[in-house]
């Protein structure tokens, strides 16, 4: 089967790899490209801990084929930090514990960046909702969603 | 599988109509990705429609309707500032697919074509009177929404054909739209029932009325008797009772874990009550209840 080749950028670099057409864009990221921040908890839609940003919009990676990629802009849990400078968003979730396998860390991460970007000021409800898509097995989700709120009013203030 | 990214309709028409073996379009694919994941269905042919100029337009029709691009997604049309504003039920069914991250992907045609009896989005656009355009290597014609499926998983499209456009009637005076499922959770599920209403009225007068149920059949179905029990009345007890009988006297469901023959026959009944309040407090302009 004849591979498919595919230009995009993730995380602001510029990016080729060739791709089988079924691959999924979170097998290319993982398998292809050492990007492991995007995990795999289902493959069919319903945990989120794929989450990466397909030109600016939240979208699950397993549910996109890596060759969808051409020509557009992806960014994953790599690119969040600058350098070893945290985003305040980890930082939060690691002072407030808000996460224990870490499994659902990364896609909720990118799933609240996003969030943020859209909404400095969201309601505990509509964080609640946005994030109905990622799946935590571990938290009781209720330090997620604390740390998430305090997040945005230390940014909000900040700015 | 062979993946096509054609620029044009025409195009994609041409690759779709020469296609051997089993042929999928690829809108948001939140459908065609899990069928292929779960191996239910790897497609031999696989034709992504996003690269066709104007797929992700939102546009107003001449006449005062809205033409929609066969690529917008759920997050795109909840965004858009005026459509909600006429159909505010048809966004929010379309809505109510999936996650945030499905949102920003699934498509009203998707929804359509992958013909789901649960599908959402399906029962309020058969309520709303929308059209959809089919284009194959014959021609084209235009073709209501409720005579797109024809059973679980099934289409009246022939191969080679595909869906173009969809369009939505001019809003009007005095009408008003609404959509409501229940499912066991608050989110993230299959609808159990689902019901759309879209009325219109002169005064409190209701003059117009489809109602189209979700989930209690192989399709989606168009009741006219339930919007019959509702034409000519101010929605009062007795019409009430009426739509309820009509609607619950429509189905046809199976019994499942997540909702027995009772259930379903019951809850169609208590929706589209529901349902109908909410489409006739938008068409009387009065505040969303
Ligand atoms: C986690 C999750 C939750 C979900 N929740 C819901 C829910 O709550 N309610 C609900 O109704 N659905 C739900 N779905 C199902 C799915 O998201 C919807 O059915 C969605 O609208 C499909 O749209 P799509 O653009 O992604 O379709 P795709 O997967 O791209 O395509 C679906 C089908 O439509 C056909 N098709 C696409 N475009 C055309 C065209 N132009 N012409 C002809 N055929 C075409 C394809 O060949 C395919 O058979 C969910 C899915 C997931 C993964
Ligand atoms: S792995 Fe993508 S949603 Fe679970
Ligand atoms: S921390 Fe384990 S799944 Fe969320």
């Amino acid at each position: 089967m004849s591979k498919i080749h595919v230009t995009t950028t993730i995380n602001g670099d510029e990016v080729e790899y060739l791709c089988d057409p079924r691959e999924t864009m979170l097998d290319v990221l993982r398998d292809r490209l050492g990007l492991t921040g995007a995990k795999e908890g289902c493959g069919t839609g319903d945990c989120g801990a794929c989450s990466v940003t397909l030109d600016g919009r939240l979208v699950c990676s397993c549910l996109m084929l890596g060759a969808e990629a051409d020509g557009h802009e992806i960014t994953t849990i790599e690119g969040m930090a600058t350098g070893e400078e945290l985003h305040p968003l980890q930082q939060k979730f690691i002072e407030y514990a808000a996460l224990q396998c870490g499994i659902c860390t990364p896609g909720i991460l990118v799933a609240t960046k996003a969030l943020l970007e859209k909404n400095p000021d969201p309601t505990e409800t509509e964080v609640r909702y946005w994030l109905a898509g990622n799946l935590c097995r571990c938290t009781g989700y209720d330090k997620i969603i604390r740390a998430v709120m305090d997040t945005a009013a230390d940014m909000r203030e900040a700015s | 599988m062979q993946y096509h990214t054609p620029t044009s309709f025409d195009d994609a028409i041409a690759i779709a109509a020469q296609a051997d073996g089993v042929t999928r379009f690829l809108a948001g694919g939140t459908d065609v990705l899990v069928q292929m994941r779960a191996d239910i269905l790897t497609p031999d042919t696989l034709i992504n429609v996003k690269g066709i100029d104007g797929v992700k337009d939102i546009t107003r029709t001449p006449e005062g309707g809205w033409q929609i691009g066969i690529a917008v997604s759920g997050a795109e049309m909840t965004e858009h500032p005026e459509l909600g504003r006429d159909w505010p039920g048809v966004v929010e069914a379309t809505d109510l697919i999936g996650s945030t991250q499905v949102q920003g992907r699934c498509t009203m045609v998707g929804n359509l074509c992958n013909a789901s009896p649960a599908a959402d989005a399906v029962p309020a656009m058969v309520a709303a009177g929308i059209t959809v355009t089919v284009s194959g290597p014959d021609g084209t014609r235009e073709v209501a929404v409720e005579d797109i499926p024809t059973g679980p998983g099934k289409t009246s499209l022939a191969s080679g054909e595909m869906i173009t456009r969809i369009t939505l009637p001019p809003r009007g005076e005095n009408g008003g739209d609404a959509y409501l499922r229940f499912i066991p959770r608050t989110e993230m599920d299959i609808a159990v029932v689902g019901c759309g209403i879209n009325l219109r009225v002169d005064g409190d007068t209701i003059t117009e009325a489809r109602v189209a149920l979700g989930a209690v059949a192989p399709t989606v179905r168009l009741v006219a008797e339930a919007a019959e029990a509702i034409i000519g009345t101010t929605l009062d007890d007795a019409a009430l009772a009426a739509l309820a009988e009509a609607a619950s006297a429509a189905c046809s469901p199976i019994d499942d874990k997540r909702g027995t023959i009772k259930f379903r026959t019951h809850v169609a009944g208590v929706l589209a009550q529901r349902a109908a309040r909410i489409a006739y407090a938008r068409a009387t302009g009065q505040k969303d209840s």
